[in-house]
């Protein structure tokens, strides 16, 4: 592999290391991440990632606007969140510095692209002057290293041109980084050849540019160590690494399988939630309709009539479009017809920060509709989670022929985890039977259909797909009379189909909540969704320290589990941290008269795991 | 579905739901050419789905034994996409008015006439707001004086037919109220015509728009104002077929056949792909007070949406075998622990 012989440097071994790759948002900064992460899952760490990137697609290059990230952790240990700090910083150019050192621990290890340190970068950061001399990187380990320069001579004896050769420079950064944390060269190597097949010339660059970062750490006097993470200790079983959105996706094609319905999906293209999109579209073999809408409101009433033609029908959008769909779910709502409404929660409001997440859609799921418009809402808490909340959203949707909202966010969306992945074999069946005989009589005593005749046990209307002979009807989205489903203003009737669908959506099966940490503690951490990661961490910390804590997270959120009130009743002090300003802390006070507290963060940032912590162990001070 | 045509008579086709629209309006008439033409398509009720929007003309799903679906205001051309691609072997009338698909729904309107989908779309137009009580619409004319607009309307109109060729749609038909078999035979060709068909059926509002068409489909009006297209046929009308439409600087012309002769009228032709000439024929009358265009417009082969869908489906399975979720969820590369 290499003509100069490996200098024998110590190996320390790590617990864990927390890696942020940071460069232009054209500079391949996701991709190296991604590979980093593959590479580390293959070894058996266990690791969890989160990528950071602009709305914009390609911001001006060099400026702090401009800038992408994505950070890893990887341990030999089971961990539930990305980290709340980087110990070692990748930085492509100044901007990239200057935007992502503020995040590094002190003491952390910085390796920097000395090449893009010349003036107009440094301007364009905003530096005055050159952060590698002022003494910036002061109390941190800094490794500058020319990797635009070596990039490029190594990679001219393949005949590419300079300016193409510096787009290998991201394959350097990892090479090196492989090297550092003692990663294997194949199965990058590998990835390369397959993700640039075709382009031989593309592949060779990066080859090149990728060993030669390699080679880089190992000959090169800079670095005093490398350094092994082992194995972590996890189940054993058969792993993959996903993101919430992929998860989501093929929870939804699972759920097509275990349901045994074609699938449609009516989407409009919106941040963070367009890759479900692009991940079902892949699917077509599997019976799997995509649908590109001319809008956020053609893609939910498509949806409304595939449902109505018998398929699993799907939406898929974020904030904003779920703002727009809010007459077509009251549509499904009062159709009585099985849609999942899947919002990947951004910041808001209006267009707010397409790429950052929030968790402030929850009211909006709840009351987002004109009038008692009430609707399931199910809520993953991990990336690898969305593919059984995407099971859970339809096993309710078509069991109670009701639209079901799935709340997941921007930080699950892009986040991976390794996923022990399931049998398939054991996955639920959720399988409902169209309605196809007649179900009452009339006056004369002919066989008639009722299409709002409902399930005495769910309360749920048969559902009768048209090209079912005999059984033709109409519904619509005026008020109708239970039963017959035919037109009517009858103030009584009114208030009895009120009553109807607020008891059908109150009286779906919802496991009960389980206690995680101390059962027996006086504390409690109430979360939903995304939080579960920093939450479930903040208890281990609080337990290292020697206090109490327990942790109770929802995943249905409406309705809510049977014995949440019982279950939050006994603790002492509960408090909430969520993304949002309360909303969910609004809910449980309003419903159960219980006085837990709100722990709130907006700006567009995951709680760290430091953040929770201390707002727990100030709420046990308090208490 | 059987070889052996399903009989059926118009009764079959009703429900037992009592009619609400306002006695004399214009959908009766064209409910009644409905479920008369219905038995002579020979096909099957149960196959049979009407999807509408909000708006009197969306009150038609009720009032025929069909499925059916009452959507929400301006979206049924959206639903009905949705239930075309789930279901390729359904029959789907989508039934609206002018501020149905020409204002709130326009947008879905024109995407579903561009992909082509296989709906038969009739746009109800009777020029005004009925159900909301008499406001202007998208195709009142200028000037319109309602209760939304008392000094009249600033807004000029969407003639719907020119909407329609501007926005690829593949077969464009106009019809009215007034004659029965003129709206059945339209409706016919739109059912016959595989992908989306378009047919604007000038109705009269006798509440708040009261003889808004009389100027052309008024018995005595009529021949000297309503041009019917026949295809392959010199465009022609009039009592004695006196008048005639002639293509001039770009643009189409009403003449006098004894001024420029037989042979320069312009010869109707449907089929033709490029949709210039149905354009000039649509913008020939400014409205329903001059000589004016109905028949069929265009009416061209154009790939339908739904079954290129279906063909992608069987082209990804022949390609990559029918999905297996074990191997999707391994298709990223696993590792063992």
């Amino acid at each position: 592999m290499t003509d100069t012989a490996p200098r024998e440097l110590p190996l320390q071994e790590l617990d864990e290391v927390i890696i942020r790759f940071a460069g232009d948002s054209g500079d391949g900064m996701q991709l190296t991440g991604d590979q980093f992460t593959s590479i580390s899952a293959a070894l058996g760490n266990d690791l969890a990632t989160l990528p950071e990137f602009p709305a914009e697609i390609r911001a001006p290059q060099g400026t702090l606007a401009g800038v992408s990230a994505f950070q890893v952790r990887i341990s030999d240990f089971a961990i539930t969140t990305p980290g709340d700090a980087p110990t070692v910083l990748v930085a492509m150019n100044p901007a990239a510095l200057k935007a992502q050192l503020k995040n590094l621990v002190q003491g952390g290890a910085i390796i920097v692209n000395t090449d893009a340190f010349n003036e107009r970068n440094l301007e364009k950061a905003g530096y005055e002057s050159d952060p590698l001399e002022d003494g910036t990187l002061d109390g941190y380990r800094s490794y500058p290293v020319p990797m635009s320069q070596i990039t490029r001579d190594a990679v001219a004896v393949h005949g590419v041109k300079p300016r193409d050769a510096e787009r290998s420079k991201n394959f350097f950064a990892l090479g090196l980084i492989s090297w550092m944390y003692t990663r294997p060269v194949d199965p990058t190597i590998e990835f390369i050849n397959t993700k640039f097949r075709g382009k031989e010339l593309v592949i060779k660059a990066n080859e090149a540019a990728f060993h030669a970062g390699y080679n880089f750490g190992e000959t090169a006097e800079l670095f005093e160590s490398h350094y092994e993470i082992k194995p972590a200790e996890l189940p054993s079983g058969e792993y993959t690494n996903v993101n919430g959105n992929t998860a989501l996706a093929w929870g939804c094609a699972a759920a097509g399988q275990l349901a045994r319905l074609p699938i449609f999906l009516g989407s409009y293209p919106i941040t963070p939630a367009s890759d479900i999109l692009h991940d079902l579209s892949e699917l077509k073999h599997f019976g799997i309709r995509t649908f590109q809408a001319e809008d956020e409101i053609a893609a939910v009433a498509s949806a409304v009539g595939a449902a109505f033609g018998g398929a699993l029908a799907f939406t898929t959008t974020s904030g904003p479009g779920v703002a727009l769909k809010g007459e077509g779910m009251g549509l499904a709502v009062s159709l009585e017809l099985p849609l999942i409404v899947i919002d990947i929660q951004r910041g808001g409001p209006s267009t707010g920060l397409p790429t950052k997440p929030e968790q402030a859609d929850l009211m909006m799921a709840m009351y987002g509709r004109h009038s008692e418009s009430p609707m399931p809402i199910i809520a993953p808490r991990s990336p690898a989670d969305c593919f059984n909340a995407a099971i859970e959203a339809c096993r309710i949707a078509l069991r109670y022929r009701t639209p079901v909202m799935l709340l997941s966010d921007g930080y699950l969306a892009t986040s991976s985890e390794p996923w022990l992945l399931p049998d398939v074999d054991s996955l639920p069946d959720i399988g409902v039977d169209f309605h196809t005989g007649f179900n009452g009589t009339n006056e004369d005593g002919e066989g008639i259909f009722l299409p709002y005749l409902r399930d005495p046990e769910t309360l749920a209307r048969p559902w009768a797909i048209p090209g079912t002979p005999d059984l033709m009807h109409r519904i619509g989205g005026i008020e109708k009379e239970d039963g017959t489903g035919n037109i009517s203003y009858d103030p009584e009737n009114h208030q009895k189909m009120v009553d109807l669908r607020a008891a059908k959506i109150e009286a779906v099966d919802v496991p009960d909540v389980e206690v995680a940490g101390d059962t027996d503690a006086d504390f409690c951490m109430l979360g939903w969704g995304s939080t579960w990661g920093a939450i479930d961490a903040a208890v281990d910390r609080l337990q290292q320290a020697g206090k109490k804590a327990a942790h109770v997270h929802l995943t249905h959120l409406n309705p809510l589990p049977k014995n949440l009130e019982e279950v939050l009743s006994k603790f002492e002090t509960v408090i909430c941290p969520e993304m949002n300003d309360g909303q969910l802390v609004n809910l449980i006070r309003a419903k159960y008269l219980l006085d837990i507290k709100p722990v709130n963060k907006m700006n567009g940032v995951p709680f760290t795991t430091a953040e929770i912590e201390s707002a727990a162990l100030q709420a046990m001070e308090a208490s | 579905m059987t070889d052996t045509p399903t009989r059926t008579e118009p009764a079959d086709w009703a429900t037992d739901q009592e009619v609400r629209w306002c006695p004399g309006c214009g959908d009766y008439s064209i409910l009644t050419a409905m479920r008369m033409l219905m038995p002579e398509l020979e096909v099957d009720r149960e196959k049979t789905v009407f999807i509408s929007g909000i708006g009197c003309a969306a009150r038609f799903p009720y009032y025929m034994n069909t499925y059916g679906m009452h959507g929400i205001h301006g979206r049924a051309p959206a639903i009905a996409t949705g239930l075309a691609m789930a279901r390729p072997d359904l029959d789907i009338w989508v039934i609206g008015g002018d501020g149905d698909m020409m204002s709130i729904g326009g947008n879905h309107l024109i995407h579903a006439l561009r992909r082509n989908v296989n709906l038969k779309i009739l746009l109800f137009n009777n020029m005004i707001y009925g159900l909301t009580k008499g406001q202007f619409s998208p195709t009142s004319e200028v000037g319109k004086v309602t209760k939304s607009s008392p000094m009249g309307s600033l807004d000029a109109p969407f003639n719907p037919v020119s909407v329609a060729l501007g926005a690829e749609a593949s077969f464009v038909a106009r019809t009215h109220d007034m004659d029965r078999q003129h709206m059945m035979e339209m409706f016919r060709r739109a059912h016959e015509h595989k992908g989306a068909s378009i047919v604007e059926v000038f109705q009269n509002c006798n509440v708040f728009n009261d003889g808004a068409f009389e100027g052309i489909t008024k018995k005595q009006n009529r021949d000297g104002n309503l041009i019917s297209l026949e295809q392959g046929k010199p465009i022609k009308f009039g009592a004695d077929g006196e008048f005639g439409v002639v293509v001039e600087n770009g643009g189409a012309k009403v003449v006098s056949v004894a001024d420029v002769g037989e042979d320069a009228l312009l010869v109707h032709d449907e089929t033709k792909p490029d949709p210039s000439t149905a354009f000039m024929l649509s913008r020939l009358s400014r409205g329903p007070f001059e000589p004016t265009p109905i028949g069929v417009f265009r009416a061209i082969e154009r790939i339908e949406y739904a079954t290129s869908s279906t063909a992608q489906l069987a082209m990804a399975q022949n390609d990559k075998g029918s999905g297996d979720l074990s191997s999707l969820l391994r298709s990223r590369g696993t590792w063992q622990v």
